[in-house]
């Protein structure tokens, strides 16, 4: 086990490397921050000074292993537009990212599974086929088109709900949370809807397909013939065995909703991670760029690499060192 | 925080927004935040404009853009002519109770102009200045220059000891990657004081009720929210959550004039778009370039249908340019402002005249985030000349990407606007674009053209204390600008701002810039 753990972590540690070296090779393609940040009177000379100062003449090389050394060490620098503390300001922003994914995440299991458990039930019927064309579209259309109609119907149109912001937030620590005011709970259902349509069809899917699955195993057939009532049935002794993969996706697609609530932040303004991310963007911010990358791929890395601990703890078989035991078994 | 604390501290807010209704407030949906609360952190005009509500320079712009005096009383030049004696307003506090001193001024003067400030281009003749009483100050320059008080309405005074107390002397240099305390924090002598801040969420100012001035606004709270995407800040609009943006989409407007309780506030933008032209021997493809003929730029510009791209392509919101200024600028005059008008066929012929070889192919360089409907009027632009028989490379991508082809010549004809801020005055362009590239004169003569007789006028100008006599200067040197078709000007773009109906008062400057102190909002 400490063999596999070694070697999972060091891929891990490459991944990220490698991410940072492509980060450094697109930043390239981005411009040059400089013109961004000077007013339109500075001089030639003045912007030369400026790019020596912040060593972007130095070679891509140097660059690198001076950004890799910093960032060992946690320090990203500051923004080039904002001034502040890298690290700092995406700390300010990660819980407003956080909040929204882990509400998506929610309202996606709670449509999604029951969603799922209806369409293998009544499979050909009306009602799932109907559901099932739904959730093509939920699908297929991109979520800054969903964005913006839940802000049409439900701003413009009836007034109900906040177009955009995080309505007042309470801070507990250095955590700040719009769950515990009203406004805030307000704030966060549009974009919340807007981030999990696609994954509620993710998971209406997978709980679908699972089911169909475990609907023909024995052991569902012998509870039938034994007379266990159908809902019962369905809900509790079928499902129970489909959700250990649903729980699997789940986990490893709250990397994903992190890296792509970046769009639904920029529709509805959420001073989230991902609007950092576009206006760093925008400006060229290499450092809130690069650290942005790096904290995402971190997550992605982690999660993944979490995922196959835990499957290595739950099944020896996919251990190294038991994998020659068992091939010897075997 | 126990949930009990939490239940208090949210009983607490309901309670303060109870309150908050009887307050006129003013909820300002921009289309991207302010960079921070520093306005010499970031060579930026919005994060500058914005702060003006919080920081005040010795002299400002009133309702006609006209300079009048803010926290100098009154000023004068000394003998020598290169030192300008302010005398400073009495009585004058800022936010946190400080009064208002000369070294005040001296102290926000040099940090300003530090060699780390990205701002320093904005005093380019200033070398020092000295305190003479508590309530005088002195500014020496590096020679005599007229436009001293058109920078100093863009600079802002700090209060000296504040910075002290908080080690913010020097502005903030990202080089050394270290944080500014004025970053997060302001304490200025304008008519409204800085109350909260969530960068990218929401900053509020309240009014400030010891201002000096006698405030012709009745806001009590102005919070700006930035609103990036335009169909949610429409949207915003038309539900009531902001009652003012400054930025309303184009295509859009219809919709917002259609809605009972929207007023949408257009205008002509100062903004002259231009086209430019390289001016050195060879195409960034390599081949010899024919645009330093006169003729082969007299053809491309009466190859262009100006009318057609204002009726279309700008949706008739345009004003179509025949200067390089706006009207409004000081330098302009109307018998500079007449175009050729389009010729396809004598553009032809002017081609031939030059000796254009027949589909030339040149680069065409324009920005996605640039001027308003610059990619389409580029599509038009290069459409049109293709009529003509060349054959432009249209080359799109953001200002980001596209600015340093442009600086170090690697590409050919390109976009610019000009607003002539912060100067508002025609010795901008003429200084930043059309002077040949020489020390601190000409940034923006990315063409690289030099035209002896040209840089002696505008030399002339930018020493020349007479404002008649330098108008008079600055003029003969626009009329050689367009003799000569350095550039092409196309127009003035359209500008639109929005506001419901509690929005009573909102003036629309042809800056574009938001000046809320002489807004009304409805009780």
């Amino acid at each position: 086990m400490l063999a596999f753990l070694i070697k999972r972590t060091a891929n891990a540690v490459f991944v990220m490397l490698a991410v940072a070296l492509l980060a450094f090779v697109i930043f390239r393609f981005f411009g040059d921050p400089v013109e961004m940040m000077v007013n339109e009177q500075a001089t030639q000379a003045d912007r030369a000074e400026l790019r020596e100062r912040l060593g972007l003449n130095d070679s891509f090389a140097t660059q690198y292993l001076r950004f890799v050394t910093n960032a060992v060490q946690g320090d990203f620098g500051i923004s080039y537009r904002n001034q502040q503390d890298v690290m700092v300001l995406i700390g300010d922003r990660f819980p407003a990212t956080f909040e929204l994914v882990l509400v998506a995440t929610a309202i996606s299991l709670v449509v999604g599974i029951p969603l799922g458990v209806i369409t293998a039930v009544h499979r050909n019927s009306r009602l799932a086929n109907l559901l099932q064309l739904g959730s093509i579209v939920g699908v297929s259309l991109p979520s800054f088109v969903v964005g913006i109609m839940l802000i049409l119907a439900f701003s413009v149109s009836l007034g109900w709900l906040p177009a955009f912001g995080r309505g007042e937030t309470v801070d507990i620590g250095w955590w700040s949370t719009g769950l515990l005011t009203p406004s805030g709970r307000q704030a966060l259902v549009l974009p919340a809807i807007s981030l999990s349509t696609f994954q509620i069809t993710l998971v209406m899917r997978l709980v679908r397909a699972e089911m169909l699955e475990v609907l023909r195993s024995d052991y569902v057939k012998f509870a039938r013939a034994r007379g266990v009532p159908a809902p019962r049935l369905h809900w509790v002794h079928a499902l129970r065995n489909c959700l250990m993969p649903v729980i699997t996706l789940t986990g490893m697609q709250i990397g994903n909703l992190i890296a792509f609530a970046l769009v639904t932040e920029t529709v509805f303004q959420w001073p989230g991670m991902g609007l950092l991310f576009i206006q760093a963007v925008t400006f060229v911010d290499i450092p809130v760029m690069a650290a942005y990358l790096m904290l995402v791929s971190f997550i992605f890395v982690l999660l993944n690499t979490l995922v196959d601990i835990a499957y290595a703890w739950v099944d020896p078989r996919l251990r190294d060192d038991t994998a020659k035991a068992g091939g010897a078994n075997g | 925080m126990t949930f009990r604390k939490i239940l208090l501290a949210s009983a607490a807010l309901t309670a303060l927004s109870g309150m908050a209704q009887a307050e006129t407030v003013l909820k300002w949906g921009a289309n991207r935040d302010i960079g921070s609360l520093d306005p010499y952190s970031y060579g930026d005009s919005f994060t500058i404009n914005v702060l003006n509500h919080v920081y005040e320079g010795l002299v400002r712009y009133n309702a006609d853009l006209k300079i009048e005096p803010a926290l100098a009383a009154s000023w004068e030049i000394l003998e020598d002519k290169v030192t300008w004696r302010f005398h400073l307003r009495e009585g004058v506090t800022f936010h946190n109770g400080n009064p208002f001193t000369a070294e005040d001024v001296v102290a926000s003067l040099e940090r300003v102009s530090d060699e780390t400030s990205p701002l320093k281009g904005n005093l380019p003749a200033y070398v020092s200045s000295a305190v003479v009483d508590p309530m005088t100050v002195d500014i020496t320059l590096n020679g005599t220059y007229p436009l001293l008080l058109n920078d100093l309405t863009n600079i802002h005074i700090f209060d000296r000891e504040w910075m002290v107390e908080h080690d913010s002397l020097l502005p903030t240099d990202i080089g050394s990657g270290t944080e500014g305390y004025a970053t997060y924090n302001a304490n200025g002598t304008g008519p409204f004081s800085v109350e909260s801040r969530q960068p990218d969420a929401k900053t509020v100012f309240v009014v400030n009720p010891d201002w000096w001035d006698v405030p012709q606004h009745n806001i009590d709270r102005i919070e700006l929210t930035p609103v990036t995407s335009a169909a949610t800040r429409v949207a915003a609009l038309l539900s009531g959550e902001i009652n003012f943006t400054n930025d309303a989409p184009v295509q859009d407007l219809p919709r917002l004039e259609a809605s009972p309780d929207v007023n949408v506030l257009e205008g002509v933008d100062l903004r002259t778009v231009m086209i430019g032209f390289p001016f050195r021997d060879t195409l960034a493809s390599g081949e010899p370039n024919p645009f330093k003929e006169r003729a082969a730029r007299e053809a491309l510009y009466r190859a262009i249908d100006l009318d057609l791209i204002q009726q279309k392509v700008m949706r008739g919101k345009s004003r179509t340019a025949g200067a390089t200024v706006a009207p409004p600028i000081p330098g302009y005059s109307e018998d500079l402002d007449t175009v050729p008008g389009a010729d396809p066929e004598a553009a032809k012929a002017l081609l031939a005249e030059a000796g254009v070889p027949e589909g030339l192919e040149f680069e065409f360089n324009c920005l996605s985030d640039g001027l308003v409907n610059e990619e389409q009027f580029c599509q038009a632009i290069a459409a049109m000349w293709s009529r003509i028989g060349l054959s432009p490379k249209l080359d799109v991508a953001p200002r980001a990407v596209q600015t340093p082809k442009r600086t170090q010549g690697k590409t050919d004809v390109y976009t610019l606007g000009w607003a002539t801020l912060p100067m508002l005055d025609a010795y901008s362009p003429l200084l930043q674009i059309f002077h040949s590239k020489v020390g601190n004169s000409g940034v923006f003569n990315w063409g690289g053209w030099s035209y002896p007789e040209l840089d002696a006028l505008i030399d002339a100008a930018g020493s020349e204390l007479d404002t008649e006599t330098r108008l008079d200067l600055e003029n003969q040197a626009l009329r050689m600008v367009k003799d000569e078709i350095i550039m092409i000007p196309l127009h003035q773009q359209p500008m639109a701002w929005a506001v419901t109906g509690e929005v009573t008062e909102m003036p629309l400057f042809p800056d574009n810039k938001p000046r809320l102190w002489y807004a009304q909002v409805a009780e």
